[in-house]
């Protein structure tokens, strides 16, 4: 029995006429003034304009799973959550959810400023539907987590900001819902505060509870949700494995995928000299791949055919992050490639990125064919293939337990030595002393 | 999970279902716990008011009762005493004006006591009408960022309301000593009286708030309502003063059978029950249609507030 259950959900919202969300009387009441010659000419009624936030929305979701849901803006991502979360209603459809649904939306909901962080606890928590035994039995652990027991009687309008959202986010993380909802809306918060999100979910989904995770962040939902759910247009285009998934919008919004040929040579990058065929992101094992795990290594293989002899050409790679970042540029070292001239055919090269090397997310890789000596660059493709790195927390990766973003371009593993080097400097010096004397 | 684990959790399965088990809601505790299942689907064109759902949120209104009074009187200086002040005042210069110069009777008891009497339902109905009736569109930040049934928010506001009705009734009871007018048997008819009250504001003030989130006008005409609705009740004269041919008129006005009601009661008066039972039936009525209202624009709140 799922923990969600979505069935042909529809949100539809009435645009135009109103300028404003909410009416004046007199604006209702000229309406209606002007409707009653219309009801009289039987009914000739314009209909009104109307937007389906979301429409024929269908999905399931089992108890523990967590779920990420990606979509451009505007795609009906927060009105699927606030549908979810009983904000507003559907238009049509049907949801069945099992359990209390908590939204990490809500953090600091009805808090006042006039009242102390105690009172604050109590009304906070039962805005957030905890009962008020719950909160009593939980209040010292709340209190502790927030680190504002001196402060406990005090208005939380003398609160420094970080104490406020800390308060805020105590009463939040000590709910114990059954379905937990996680919107990105949240990452306006400090590092350690999104990281104090992220810990949450994970033990949220660690007791077999569902988590829903929305966010733009990518590699965040690789990392944390086992499935994710695409939609646009407010349907779902997409539902399966995140990185399957994250592929494919990414692809949507790149236009790049794991692979790529050109069959039209008029059509493929290249000069009178030479012409790229195809370009691939492989495994050792030699499969196509459009995600791979941050521990293995991955092969970037392009195929491209010399059309005149004479010419040395150096085949190199272009990596970007998702940001647009140059993360670095790689060319085939070989001397012979640099300097021997090329005879015409067909050749194929591949460049091995060890694993352990990369830094999670998408990589986007620019392709190019170059002459050093005079410097001609045959082709240059940008945003030939895209991949995906990803960092799955059950790995021995170097992320360890730690389930936050880790900057950089890069991650390499690198050769650490820690060595004891004797007593601390203060200890020696009075040894020295003692000796001294 | 070890045998006598499993052997423990059937037993208490078993337990739950004979029909001697608590038909309480299981703890949110454990991971294999089921929580309730909530359906969520469009509303019908005809919508039952669901108390079971209220009754699970009551919780929530106490709080929300105690966030208004406990803020109120945190931020003013002199707190409590306000509760007092208001109608203490009214009551000196209706006194002055009405008692003293104008010379309006009042029924046999002393013009300012009669005026208190009716300032003390009326300073209770005109701020839990007024506070009620903006209370949504003050809360349109819990609106739009969780769920609960909506009425507990001008519930909230009306009931914290009796907290200042307490206290100003305090001073009732003094004024009754001052002027040695004894109580009676028929005080005992004065819980009931309230209740109407607070049932009429909640009905009115529900109805101000829902249309106070699609129509801002209702900020600028509920003072002006209310001042109205002051003049038109028998606050600061009796009903007596009111021509006979014209009694029938002043019923219409559910306030009036209840302000009598509180003057019957406390001095010891005749009870036009007539008159009551009018009011009771008007605000139920009232209260029934507020319900009503209320739930059909309930779910648009959070697109439009």
């Amino acid at each position: 029995m799922g923990s969600i259950v979505v069935e042909n959900l529809g949100k539809q919202y009435r645009i135009g006429e109103h300028q404003t969300p909410y009416g004046t009387l007199r604006e209702s009441l000229v309406r209606t003034l002007h409707a009653v010659p219309r009801l009289v000419r039987r009914r000739s009624q314009v209909p009104r304009r109307s937007i389906w936030a979301l429409k024929e929305v269908g999905f399931e979701v089992k108890p523990g799973e967590v779920i990420g849901i990606i979509g451009r803006n505007g795609a009906g991502k927060s009105t699927l959550l606030k549908v979810l979360s009983r904000i507003t209603e559907p238009t049509e459809g049907r949801i069945e959810l099992r359990g209390r649904v908590a939204s990490l939306l809500e953090v600091g909901t009805g808090f006042h400023a006039e009242l102390t962080g105690r009172e604050n606890i109590f009304l906070n928590g039962s805005i957030m539907g905890m009962r008020r035994e719950e909160i009593e039995r939980k209040f010292d652990e709340i209190v502790a987590f927030a680190e504002v027991s001196k402060f406990l009687d005090t208005a939380v309008k003398h609160y420094s900001s970080g104490m406020y959202v800390r308060l805020a986010f105590a009463v939040a993380a000590h709910l114990e819902p059954e379905i937990l909802i996680v919107d990105e809306v949240l990452a306006v918060g400090d590092a350690s505060f999104q990281r104090k999100c992220l810990d949450k979910m994970q033990e949220v989904s660690q007791h077999g509870r569902t988590v829903l995770f929305v966010s733009h962040n990518m590699p965040a939902i690789t990392r944390l949700c086992g499935r994710t759910i695409l939609l646009d247009e407010g349907k779902v285009i997409s539902d399966g494995p995140s990185h399957h998934v994250v592929g494919m919008y990414l692809k949507s919004g790149l236009g790049t995928s794991a692979s790529r040929e050109w069959t039209d040579p008029a059509r493929a990058p290249g000069n009178h000299l030479a012409r790229l065929l195809a370009v691939r992101v492989r495994t050792e094992e030699n499969e196509t791949t459009d995600a791979v795990d941050i521990r293995k290594p991955v092969g970037i293989e392009m195929e491209y055919e010399v059309l005149q002899p004479g010419h040395a050409m150096v085949p190199n790679y272009h990596f970007f992050n998702e940001e647009g970042i140059y993360a670095f540029i790689s060319g085939d070292p070989d001397p012979l490639c640099q300097r021997t001239p090329r005879a015409v055919g067909r050749y194929k090269s591949t460049a091995w990125i060890p694993g352990n090397f990369l830094s999670e997310g998408t990589m986007i890789v620019g392709v190019a064919l170059s002459t050093l000596d005079p410097a001609v660059v045959h082709f240059y493709e940008r945003d030939a293939v895209a991949f995906q790195v990803i960092d799955s927390l059950d790995g021995d990766s170097l992320r360890g337990d730690y389930a936050g973003a880790i900057p950089g371009v890069v991650r390499p593993l690198l050769k650490w030595t820690t060595q004891f080097a004797g007593e601390a400097e203060e200890n020696v010096v009075t040894a020295l002393e003692v000796q001294n004397s | 999970m070890s045998a006598i684990d499993v052997g423990k959790r059937g037993h208490q399965t078993s337990a739950d279902e004979s029909p001697a088990g608590k038909p309480e809601r299981p703890l949110p505790e454990g991971p294999l716990q089921e929580g309730p299942l909530v359906v969520i689907e469009p509303s019908k064109s005809w919508v039952p008011l669901d108390l079971r759902d209220i009754w699970t949120y009551r919780e929530l209104l106490y709080f929300l009762v105690w966030r208004d009074v406990k803020v109120r009187y945190k931020q003013t200086l002199l707190g409590a005493t306000w509760a007092i002040i208001q109608p203490l005042f009214a009551m000196l210069i209706f006194t002055l004006f009405f008692g003293r110069l104008a010379g309006i009777k009042s029924d046999g008891v002393p013009y300012a006591l009669f005026a208190y009497a009716g300032l003390l339902p009326w300073t209770f109905f005109s701020n839990a009408i007024t506070n009620s009736g903006n209370s949504l569109v003050g809360s349109a930040n819990l609106i739009t960022k969780v769920y609960f049934p909506r009425i507990v928010i001008p519930a909230a506001a009306v009931m914290a309301g009796l907290v200042d009705f307490f206290f100003a009734f305090l001073t009732l009871i003094a004024l009754m000593f001052y002027y040695r007018v004894p109580p009676s048997i028929s005080l005992l008819a004065l819980p009931g009286l309230v209740l109407l009250t607070a049932a009429l504001a909640l009905a009115v003030g529900m109805w101000m708030s829902a249309l106070n989130v699609k129509y801002r006008d209702i900020r600028y005409a509920l003072p002006f309502l209310i001042q109205l609705w002051m003049f038109a009740s028998p606050i600061i004269y009796p009903s007596s003063l009111v021509p006979a041919k014209w009694r029938w008129l002043m019923s219409l006005n559910p306030l009036s059978g209840i302000v009598e009601g509180y003057r019957a009661s406390l001095f010891n008066l005749p009870l036009d029950w007539r008159a009551l039972g009018v009011s009771a039936l008007l605000t139920l009525v009232a209260l029934a249609y507020s319900l009503f209202t209320f739930k059909r624009m309930e779910r648009k709140f959070a697109d439009i507030i």
